[in-house]
């Protein structure tokens, strides 16, 4: 495992999310950030994708649930060379491909539309139990946020999910434990989502969702355990990364000016050019 | 016109006819599929088959996830639920996507009966023709259902097709063309055109029939396809009969009477008249007692007819 290049592209996926939020002028780095070092091992180690290929047939799939989140999985999928990096600062703009939330008919890799909560994990559900149908060697990863689960929907798909043993499908909470009016403590109580998704039917992990060797582990017993579903509680710290914005719900939906964005592309490392 | 059936039983039947045809063919449901006839392909092919519960919202989510992994869905549940309480799942999975799911939603109108309001949906194809890229289909008998379902399968993208609880007369016969979005001249009449879709159709040609008696010489088009709706059809209609009368099993609000106005008024604006669910929510009773008191029978049509004429 080459944890040092997982880290690098973690690092390279949160400049680009900070520079794409900047040209954009709206959208959300704090759930962005905080999902960056889940996305750079599924895209990095875990999944079996091909950019040059990106319909093929047996390939990984992975829902982002949380929309909102879409810089993560642009940037993402622009590391992984799904697309150049340089669209990503048409983030939000007209005639842009690259929609403030996710669109799978304008971009190459996205595989699900999604921006309305709770529909990405639900159709993640389906695309499951379309590779259970078709017996194939292919696995479903889906990204939810916390506040997320606050959504009817979800436990609809995760009743299904539990129902239908769909071992084949592995499911993320970016558990930041904020949302846009605050904690999701003092908005509606999420927890205690471990004993919750366990009463479904669903193996449960809880990991460091900032720890690339377990986010690794986990995603190894995922692929050990048969007949469950798998979710990954993943403790994350909103805007993990950038000083100013870790840990905090007032960066849910707010772009950095361009001072602001300087200040992060430099702490974490890159080049404010 | 004595075979009755209901459109939701053409569609049990043509599900497992395309199951043998289709191997990616998947069929979905939400703990109606005897209700809704998904059933029998589920006996015939239970490895297609999922049931999600009753849990509708979820249905069209995870129709979606198996749209976008190469299959062709049918998922099915009463219109007032896949329509309405899923309105936001369809909009949003399977409509902004343009996802190969056929939305086939039965016990749709008054004719659901006795279940009364909470289920009588007159909001469907209303709701469903404001999402882009939504085709809308409301067949009138079983002949033409099983047409029409075999052609929405066929077609790429999302389709709603409305089919009915109570058993309806056969209209077409088996050799009949029938095309998703071309309207059909049932019946040839100069003095007035009466458009009718699903279960109104046989009702418009009772109406018809009544009034040649009265010396009126009515035209009748069958529009088994609210979106795209056939244009030509409806203004050949208004430019040669220079009166049109609108017949559906909806509200008149949103419906085919708005559909065909909204091609009416742009093209060729000639007097209308609306025959459907008037603003109101409905209740208990059987079929035939509703469609009188609440205005959607062959009378109901008559009265329109007439009333046009006065204008």
């Amino acid at each position: 495992m080459n944890f040092k290049e997982l880290e690098q592209r973690a690092t390279n996926i949160r400049i680009n999310i900070i520079k794409a939020l900047h040209s954009a002028g709206s959208g959300h780095p704090g759930g962005s950030l905080s999902a960056a070092d889940i996305l750079s091992v599924l895209f990095f180690h875990e999944m079996k994708l091909d950019p040059e290929n990106p319909k093929m047939d047996d390939r990984d799939i992975f829902i982002l649930s949380k929309g909102h989140a879409a810089p993560v999985l642009y940037s993402a999928l622009a590391e992984k060379g799904f697309f150049p990096a340089e669209e990503l600062l048409t983030l939000r703009k007209i005639n842009s491909n690259i929609q403030g939330h996710p669109d799978m008919r304008k971009v190459r890799g996205v595989e699900m539309s999604t921006g309305s909560l709770g529909q990405g994990f639900s159709a993640a559900g389906g695309a499951a139990m379309a590779r259970k149908m078709d017996k194939k060697d292919s696995r479903v990863y889906v990204l939810l946020g916390d506040g997320e689960l606050q959504e009817g929907l979800v436990w609809e798909a995760a009743m299904s999910a539990g129902h239908y043993k769909l071992d084949n499908m592995v499911a993320f909470v970016d558990w930041n434990g904020l949302q846009i009016d605050g904690n999701n403590d003092d908005v509606m109580t999420v927890k205690p989502i471990d004993q919750k998704f366990a009463s479904f039917g669903w193996n449960v992990l809880m990991i460091d969702g900032h720890s690339l060797p377990e986010i690794i582990d986990a995603l190894n017993q995922a692929r050990a355990c048969k007949g469950k579903p798998t979710l990954i509680i993943a403790r994350t710290i909103k805007g993990k990364g950038v000083s100013f914005m870790e840990g905090s719900a007032g960066w849910h939906g707010k772009a950095p000016n361009e001072e602001e964005a300087k200040r992060a592309v430099e702490e974490l490392g890159g080049v404010w050019a | 016109m004595t075979v009755k059936m209901a459109t939701r039983q053409a569609y049990g039947e043509v599900l497992v006819e395309l199951g043998h045809e289709l191997e990616n063919l998947v069929v979905m449901d939400a703990d109606l599929s005897k209700s809704t006839m998904t059933a029998e392909f589920g006996k015939v092919f239970p490895e297609r088959f999922i049931n999600m519960g009753i849990a509708e919202q979820n249905l069209y989510g995870a129709a979606t996830g198996m749209a976008i992994s190469g299959k062709v869905v049918c998922a099915s549940t009463f219109a007032m639920f896949a329509t309405g309480r899923a309105f936001e799942i369809v909009r949003n999975s399977i409509g902004y996507t343009r996802a190969n799911v056929k939305i086939c939603a039965t016990h749709a109108g008054i004719t659901v009966g006795e279940d009364g309001a909470s289920h009588q949906t007159f909001e469907d194809m209303a709701l469903m023709r404001t999402i882009p890229g939504m085709t809308v289909v409301n067949p009138c008998d079983c002949v033409s259902a099983k047409k029409l379902i075999r052609q929405a399968v066929a077609m790429d993208g999302p389709v709603y097709v409305r089919l009915g609880r109570a058993p309806v007369p056969n209209f077409y016969q088996e050799d009949d063309d029938i095309q998703l979005g071309k309207g059909k001249c049932i019946r040839e009449g100069k003095d007035l055109t009466v458009i009718a879709t699903g279960i109104m159709v046989s009702e418009a040609m009772m109406a018809a029939e009544k009034l040649q008696e009265e010396g009126l010489d009515v035209r009748v088009v069958d529009i088994n396809t609210i979106k795209p709706i056939d244009r030509d059809i409806i203004v050949k209609a208004a430019k040669e009969t220079g009166r049109i009368v609108t017949a559906e099993e909806h509200s008149v609000i949103g419906g085919l009477g708005s559909a065909v106005a909204e091609v009416v008024v742009r093209e060729w604006p000639v007097a209308m008249e609306m025959v459907g669910q008037l603003d109101t929510f409905g209740e208990s009773g059987k079929p035939d007692q509703l469609k009188e008191k609440y205005g959607m029978d062959a009378e109901a049509v008559i009265r329109a007819c007439r009333k046009i004429m006065d204008r």
